[in-house]
């Protein structure tokens, strides 16, 4: 075996490349494996031209390599010439198979692995942990042997491969770069995700081209595909440029052949060409049998780590994406850091430090930053169970604040999601809006604002500091990562959150000793979309709280199910039956993904008991509700037709997503011109492109549904945002701030389409200039023609960043596109305030 | 994620809220007819001045109480007409348009009362009854224009079928691909009745085809009469043929819904601009020969 490497360096990204020239700098020995035949292949694989972002801008660049916003090409010219220039010792078609120490077993550190098979049963693989020095067996069969291992390989994973005999053949391939590249071939696409369905109309595409496209479905749906995808795919079929195959698998591949199994029996069809599109595994099970530890089973948990990068496995350092840092800046500080603390060098403070440091200037006390981070972790009970590297990473996205006595914290119907975590003084919450001298003390060491963080809704009690009190201010994006890396603060959230949701459902004086047995006897329970949680004549007795999500009602009316009323988060049901005894009066099923808290009904009617004021209320809202159902079902008799309306229009902007909307833009379409002064004024509010489509969408009696944001309760958009730009705004707003990197995650994770990618156009002369001259494209969206002419007279080009609905945020009078409809069909709403009876058979003529 | 506590932000709220709270009206019911009730007012009190109060030497547009409708009605035109910039400019401003357009319609209504009393019905061929009669047809297109807002927008929406304008162009565009090559094993003569239905421009007819949605010369419909052939390849043609002919009933329906709900502003506008300038000369003229 050759020589041992000081360290190697698996993967070239921002963060692998970083560490390697800082490791050149230093004369440390190193090497860089690279699995493709170039440097940092994420960002090679972006589209030609595209420009990268350089954010967070409040942090410094630590790193022997320059990096700074602009196009791909300039920025991967830099890195070659500055890795080649440092004398960087790279190993390119280098993959990385397997790493294991190859010195003596390090005593009691033993990994578990457990994989979880599709029907639920898990099992547990043991790995003997070794000491170092590691050898990382590479795909080409060749040993690299180094005393540290760092990982930097991101999260993209590796492609799934072809596992049919003759799928490592060299005509099967897992990418297609240029659709152009290929002429006169039979090409066959496996897969019909979005990868498969772009790939294969991009062959398709040019018939001078001449290429015979077919494309794989093993069944008939196409259900990891966007709609819009999937019908310009069927489009093409129709017109013959392309054959979609449903019902078909793979059996074998030889040159020249394919063979399919499909539902009529075997098939053999030419084929020079096979493109797997079949999506790809993510790098874990890898990276667990190198003896890396993750911190939970959840399937988004980042790698345990010490505040130095190092897994627990001693050696092997993780940075970059893969340790939970995606963004580029990031990546390469830490590449330059842990070279550093490899190097010996332990006094080196974090790139982030003067941001971390900022976020407790304000604060009385004067404490270091590690001071403050250790208060805050030892003080507030759900941030116990963190170690110090993740307190840190946790205060990024976190906030800490004084306030003095009397002071508001929160205000009630204010939006926000975020948690809050009392780390020294008391707040007092307002519980009666009515009397805001009743209130409810919570101490140090708890927690606030759970309830808006799990459902997604306005805030539902104003709270003040009781005394001199530092609270932390934990983002969704925080509160969600920190449930995920510690099981226990998980627990204690949803215990807390369960509690006060019943304090705060039932009121009237109860204290937590009364409701302690039924937050005992509580279970959460997931439920999907259209899942059923009471079905109507069942006799079950449970009762229900909804913790996220909402749920409908609907009772069998002769034949057909009749909508009766939609029920947000934070609302029960499920009482009616307890108290009476009878069967159940309705079905009740979700709208939405929900979350319900599940209570057993001998429980809650001890508790009615024990509580007269308790139980008055509740026979309040039971006779309320009952008078709602039998004010449907009378008119049932006299006017079906009206119900039938309601019932099915209610049905149709459920199923439209409604359910999960806070404010959504509607279009009564008997009323509707067609002017598309809408469009036109979300343009003209907004930088010149409007955010949304009046003539997309479905529609249902005259009732249309356009393309434009919901500002749904828990948002797909903030799902995968790598600078975390998507914030829900003071006025219930879900916006994208100036942060956003264009890497379009948001637009692909919006169920709804409403999130469009484009650059801000030039600005356009003024209306007066228009009307009075003719200068210029007019009020509205201008055509792109001219916005890419009046772009280019401009010198620097603009990224093409993720733009939607604000809801006119800081525009006065508030929503532009109901403020510049003529005739009032325009309208926003909520679903709770909406999907009511005289709402929806309002006459609007 | 700032969970701002500010006045503004509690006004926003309370304003989303009463937005959220609010009527689902159109723009004739706008606030319970409120511009309605303001325009017969408005009506009304120049209808008791005429009647009550004594012009000499006679009821004309020359006595104080004419010059005050006049005024009044001047006033009311320019305001009247300054729709068309309102409608263009969207901020600043917490206005809604639906209720500017509410006014327009009514108190353009409420002209011809006020603009008839201003005549003190003396009319003849002078710039000044050109400016009453170019009035009357303003506010003659503009009832056009309401009835057909009130009447029209329910049908454009059913010819939608959820379709937007240009996927209605793509699904023609796709069934003309189809027909090509499906045309490919036609003889000669049926061949040149699909080539003749396939070059015929999407948008033929000009303005009365538009507007009345017929299209006598349409190649498409003229060629399911010529077919002649009997074979399999002509039977998928016609099929095609006839997809056609529905996508183009949809693309033409859209067409003339719209040109119906246009085509009055082509008239209301050019009309308003020449009743200002008749207005101008009529006021100079009146100013002029004090």
């Amino acid at each position: 075996m050759a020589e041992i490497f000081a360290v190697a360096i698996v993967g070239s990204g921002p963060a692998g490349l970083s560490a390697a020239a800082r490791a050149a700098a230093l004369g440390v020995s190193h090497v860089l494996l690279e699995k493709t035949d170039h440097l940092s292949d994420t960002i090679y694989k972006y589209q030609k031209g595209k420009h990268v972002m350089a954010t967070p801008s409040n942090l410094v660049l630590r790193s022997d390599v320059d990096f700074d916003a602009g196009k791909r090409e300039t920025i991967l010219g830099i890195w070659d010439e500055q890795i080649a220039g440092h004398k960087v010792n790279v190993k390119y078609h280098a993959e990385a198979k397997a790493i294991r120490g190859t010195g003596d077993p390090i005593p009691g550190s033993i990994q578990q692995i457990v994989t979880r098979a599709r029907d639920g049963t898990k099992s547990v693989k043991e790995i003997q942990r070794c000491a170092p020095p590691y050898a990382i067996e590479l795909t080409s069969g060749e040993t690299i042997m180094a005393e540290n291992v760092i990982l930097a390989i991101g999260t993209q994973g590796n492609p799934n491969r072809m596992r049919c005999p003759g799928g490592d053949l060299p005509h099967v391939q897992y990418q297609l770069d240029d659709p152009a590249e290929y002429v006169d071939e039979h090409i066959v696409i496996v897969g019909t995700g979005d990868a498969g369905i772009e790939n294969a109309r991009g062959l398709a595409e040019d018939p001078a081209q001449r290429n015979t496209v077919s494309i794989l479905n093993r069944g008939t749906e196409f259900p990891t595909a966007k709609d819009a995808n999937v019908k310009a795919l069927l489009a093409d079929h129709e017109a013959g440029k392309l054959i979609v195959r449903t019902e078909s698998e793979t059996k074998s591949v030889e040159p020249g052949f394919i063979t399919l199994t499909t539902r009529d029996g075997e098939l053999r069809i030419p084929c020079d060409r096979i493109i797997a599109r079949i999506g790809s595994a993510p790098p874990r099970l890898f990276v667990e049998e190198c003896g890396i530890e993750f911190s939970s089973e959840d399937r988004t948990a980042f790698p345990k780590l010490s505040p130095v990068f190092e897994s627990t496995a001693p050696g092997i350092f993780v940075i970059g994406a893969l340790a939970g840092y995606p963004l580029i800046k990031h990546c390469m500080n830490q590449g330059h850091d842990v070279i550093e603390f490899i190097n010996g060098n332990t006094e080196l403070k974090p790139a982030d430090e003067p941001i971390i440091a900022a976020k407790f200037a304000d604060l009385p006390g004067n404490r270091s930053t590690d001071e403050w981070l250790e208060f805050l972790r030892t003080r507030v009970s759900i941030l116990n169970g963190m170690n110090p590297l993740q307190m840190r990473e946790f205060m990024l996205d976190s906030t800490a604040r004084y306030f003095a006595p009397g002071e508001v914290i929160f205000e009630r119907n204010a939006p926000g999601s975020s948690l809050f975590g009392i780390a020294s003084g008391s707040v007092a919450v307002e519980v009666n809006p009515a009397d805001p001298s009743i209130t409810i003390p919570i101490e140090a060491g708890s927690i606030f604002g759970e309830v808006g963080l799990i459902s997604g809704r306005r805030r539902g009690a104003t709270i003040r500091a009781a005394e001199d009190t530092i609270v932390v201010e934990i983002s969704r994006l925080a509160a969600l990562k920190l449930q995920s890396q510690v099981p226990a603060a998980k627990k204690a959230i949803e215990r807390i959150s369960i509690e006060r949701q019943l304090l705060q459902m039932f009121g009237s004086g109860l204290k937590s000793e009364d409701v302690a047995p039924l937050v005992e006897a509580a279970q959460v329970q997931e439920k999907r979309a259209g899942e059923i949680v009471v079905t109507e004549g069942a006799d079950d007795k449970d009762i229900f709280i909804i913790r996220r999500g909402s749920m409908i009602v609907e009772k069998q009316v002769g034949d057909r199910p009749v909508f009766l009323s939609y029920l947000p988060a934070g609302s029960y049901f499920g009482e009616m039956a307890v108290i009476d005894g009878s069967a159940r009066t309705a079905t009740v099923k979700a709208a939405i993904k929900s979350e319900v808290i599940r209570l057993p009904g001998e429980g809650f009617l001890e508790l009615l008991e024990r509580n007269p004021a308790l139980r008055e209320r509740a026979l309040k809202d039971m006779a309320g509700r009952r008078a709602t159902n039998a004010f449907i079902e009378s008119r049932k008799g006299e006017f079906s037709g009206a119900v039938d309306l309601y019932s099915q229009t209610a049905q149709f902007l459920v199923d439209n997503g409604i359910g999960e909307a806070t404010d959504v833009l509607l279009i009564d379409e008997k009323l509707c011109i067609g002017c598309d002064n809408c469009e036109k004024a979300c343009a003209d509010s907004h930088d010149g492109l409007t955010r949304l489509d009046r003539e997309a969408g479905k529609t249902y009696a005259h009732l249309h549904v356009p393309t434009s944001c919901r500002h749904c309760e828990h948002p797909h958009c903030m799902a995968d945002c790598p600078p975390n730009a998507i914030k829900r705004g003071p006025d219930g707003e879900v916006f994208i701030d100036e942060t956003c990197i264009g890497c379009g995650n948001c637009q692909r994770n919006c169920p709804y389409g409403v999130i469009r990618m484009d650059a801000k156009p030039p600005k356009k002369p003024s209306l007066l200039q228009w009307m009075l001259f003719g200068s210029g494209p007019g009020p509205g969206e201008a055509s792109y023609s001219w916005r890419k002419k009046a772009a280019e007279k401009e010198d620097a080009p603009k990224a093409k960043l993720a733009i939607k609905c604000d809801m006119c945020s800081g525009i006065e009078g508030g929503p532009a596109c109901v403020r510049a409809c003529p005739t009032g069909a325009a309208i926003r709403v909520s679903p709770d305030k909406f999907l009511t009876f005289t709402k929806l058979t309002e006459d609007v003529e | 994620m700032a969970t701002k506590v500010s006045g503004t932000s509690n006004t926003r709220f309370k304003q989303d809220e009463r937005r959220r709270d609010s009527d689902h009206v159109s723009f004739l019911k706008h606030r319970r007819f409120r511009w309605l009730w303001i325009a017969l007012v408005l009506s009304g009190i120049s209808i008791a001045g005429f009647v009550l109060i004594d012009q000499e030497p006679r009821p004309n547009g020359g006595t104080w109480y004419g010059y005050t409708l006049g005024t009044i009605g001047l006033g009311l035109i320019i305001w009247l007409s300054l729709l068309g910039v309102r409608k263009r400019r969207i901020n600043p401003g917490a206005w809604s348009l639906k209720a500017w357009t509410s006014a327009h319609v009514y108190l353009g209504l409420s002209l011809i009362v006020i603009g008839t009393l201003h005549t003190g019905f003396q009319i003849g061929w002078n710039v000044h009854t050109l400016a009453y009669v170019l009035m009357l047809l303003v506010i003659a297109t503009g009832i056009y224009g309401v009835i057909v807002y009130a009447t029209l927008p329910a049908s454009l929406s059913a010819n939608r079928k959820e379709m937007t304008r240009a996927q209605m162009l793509d699904a023609l565009t796709a069934i003309d691909r189809q027909l090509e090559s499906a045309a490919q094993p036609l003889g000669r003569a049926d061949a040149d009745w699909v080539i003749a239905a396939l070059e015929q421009d999407t948008f033929h007819g000009g303005a009365l085809g538009r507007l009345t949605g017929r299209y006598p010369r349409c190649a498409t419909a003229r060629a399911l009469k010529g077919m002649a052939g009997s074979s399999g390849a002509v039977d998928r043609v016609i099929a095609l043929l006839e997809k056609r002919r529905d996508q183009l009933t949809q693309i033409r329906g859209a067409l003339r819904i719209r040109a119906l709900l246009e085509i009055w502003l082509f008239i209301h506008i050019p009309l308003t601009i020449a009743l200002i300038a008749a207005l101008t000369a009529h006021v100079i003229s009146v100013f002029y020969y004090w």
